[in-house]
């Protein structure tokens, strides 16, 4: 029996020729992550080892960004212990207010991630990376702290779930409604333990960004990680960004899937999950009052999310009654959105646009509801008590549905815009 | 061998209810001990006694992978964690921080809240004290339970 993409990295990292479903393997990591909320953990967990010195101070990725810039003084005193360590370290990869960005968006787009490669991180969507043809899979601080130590994690390697894509994506659909369709059609444990690997012609014509959002939201069904075949498409993004040789896997074609879930991208519609689980999915609503909306995160932060917040806001005002809070996910989607005049769109339209944090997503800061509020968010958890208080809503959309969301002031898609 | 009063819950209890974002500016386990599963329960942390059980359905812990959830919970006195089965990164959290967990859906199907539960974690032999009746789950391998007697991976690592 033959092996999927995900199967076939395993392998290659353990030094085996192949791997099947349900193995326990050790495998060397190209890159270990943690953020300002999980790093200070790894730390301590590293140190009470009696370990004076990471294995690998080059495949190491500290970025500060969930509580970032600073909210208040414990979130200080977390970033000040990893930059402390960092420093002693010499971690190359460490990533403080000014050149930070959300972790997700940022390691693929500083090149610091890539095809072949096998990545565990701190954050339980480091499965974006998947997207990139990467096994990359969250892990929590102990396994990061070992990750360091040792360069290595065990697995047990996956079963896989297919999900078999055909078609185009119709105009105001999009990557994330994908992901929503998917995880309203197998739940938020359909795919547990296991990896979700995409295939078929559908593939080709999504974009990169829809992709990472595909990927990022893998976890979101329990799944282990996401993976998309390489393309030209990921050969283009990766040229000139990734500081290593991509290795390009490719699944055998009698791969073994427990069970294949079919999409015809040309019939999805704008999804929506409703309180208090991702796979509350629905695609027609009654009217629905809002008063925020949150366009960025790890899942919907980049250009492109921008572009289509921007196509939707650029000329028209955000409804009285409604905050709406943008945010770029790295400084170079910063730049770019200003160059482009993106920025520009989102002020005059009385939105407000935030420096790069993961803040509201998860309830830290930059936008936290009061009891009863309704947000319609880009994010990708919409538990209860997630960005605020235990009675307050969050719908989870795309930036194409969150815009016209935060113009009309209720649940609303693109086209009602128009 | 462990033995408490059960405290149970339903499906998809996610690691935002166990630990709330709010609370993790700090990783004392203290500190998030005094939350734990406040946006669930709000009087768990006052109800809760040393040993006690934690029962529930499926997918327990989904959602982030913060360690910091497994650790309010084992800091809360919490002696295990029995569910139908367990999202992923917290299943490796649970063995990796020594909280000891087990997958038995006959158990949770059998077990009410206020229940008096033991279990001897080497057998996985769980035992309803209040109605007297047994269940076996599948129990971890010696590694497994080395680590989490140890208090987890990297005690367990630096004694070695």
């Amino acid at each position: 029996m033959g092996m999927t993409m995900t199967q076939k990295i395993l392998a290659a990292h353990a030094g085996l020729e192949s791997v099947t479903a349900g193995q326990l393997i050790e495998a060397e990591l190209d890159m270990v992550l943690a953020n300002d909320i999980t790093a200070p953990v790894a730390i301590k967990e590293f140190e009470k080892t009696g370990a004076t010195c990471v294995k690998c101070r080059d495949k190491i990725s500290l970025v500060m960004d969930h509580f970032t810039p600073n909210k208040d003084i414990k979130a200080a005193c977390q970033v000040k212990y990893t930059r402390e360590f960092a420093e002693k370290q010499q971690i190359e990869h460490f990533f403080d207010v000014g050149e930070m960005g959300i972790e997700h968006a940022l390691l693929p787009e500083k090149g610091l991630v890539g095809a072949g490669d096998c990545v565990i991180g701190a954050d339980s969507h480091t499965c974006t990376y998947g997207a990139l043809g990467a096994f990359s899979t969250g892990v929590g601080s102990t396994d990061m702290a070992a990750g360091m130590l040792t360069q290595k994690c065990w697995f047990k390697v996956p079963a896989a779930i297919e999900v078999r894509l055909t078609g185009e994506l119709p105009p105001f659909v999009t990557g994330k409604d994908v992901i929503l369709h998917l995880i309203g059609l197998i739940g938020v444990d359909g795919a547990l333990y296991r990896s979700l690997e995409f295939t078929g012609e559908g593939v080709k014509s999504l974009s990169m960004d829809d992709r990472f959002t595909i990927c990022n939201m893998a976890i979101e069904a329990g799944a282990k990680n996401g993976i998309f075949p390489v393309d030209d498409k990921t050969k283009e993004y990766m040229h000139g960004r990734f500081r290593r040789e991509p290795k390009i896997f490719t699944a055998d074609d009698d791969a073994e899937y427990e069970r294949t879930v079919s999409i015809d991208l040309s019939v999805l519609k704008p999804t929506v999950s409703f309180p208090h689980l991702p796979e509350n999915t629905r695609t027609e609503w009654a009217e629905l009052p809002v008063q925020q909306v949150v366009i960025g995160s790890c899942t919907n932060g980049r250009i492109s999310d921008m572009r289509q917040a921007a196509e939707i806001l650029n000329g028209r005002r955000v409804h009285k009654g409604v905050r709406c809070i943008v945010i770029p996910a790295t400084q170079d989607v910063y730049l770019q959105a200003m160059k482009e005049g993106l920025l520009e769109i989102f002020v005059k339209a009385g939105a407000i646009v935030s420096t790069p944090t993961c803040g509201p997503c998860l309830g830290g800061h930059m936008g936290i509801l009061a009891d009863g509020e309704r947000c319609v968010s880009t994010t990708n958890r919409n538990f209860v008590g997630r960005m605020g208080h235990i009675t307050s809503e969050i719908y989870l959309a795309s930036p194409y549905t969150a815009a016209a969301s935060a113009v009309l002031g209720k649940l609303a898609t693109a086209k009602e815009v128009f | 061998m462990v033995k408490g009063t059960v405290h149970k819950y339903g499906n998809d209890v996610d690691t935002d209810v166990i630990i709330p974002a709010r609370y993790l500016n700090t990783s004392s386990p203290e500190e998030l001990a005094a939350h734990c599963m406040e946006d669930l329960d709000r009087d768990f942390v006052s109800r809760v006694r040393t040993g006690d059980v934690i029962v529930a359905g499926d997918n327990f812990g989904c959602g982030s992978s913060r360690e910091h959830a497994p650790i309010a919970i084992k800091a809360s006195g919490v002696s295990l964690v029995i569910a139908n089965t367990f999202a992923r990164i917290f299943y490796r959290n649970a063995i990796n921080i020594g909280l000891p967990i087990l997958e038995c859906p006959e158990a949770v199907s059998n077990i009410s809240a206020g229940d008096v539960v033991s279990c001897e974690l080497s057998t996985g032999v769980i035992v309803n004290e209040t109605t007297g009746k047994r269940f076996q789950a599948q129990p971890f391998p010696e590694f497994i339970r080395n680590i989490i007697a140890a208090g987890g991976l990297l005690n367990s690592l630096a004694k070695k």
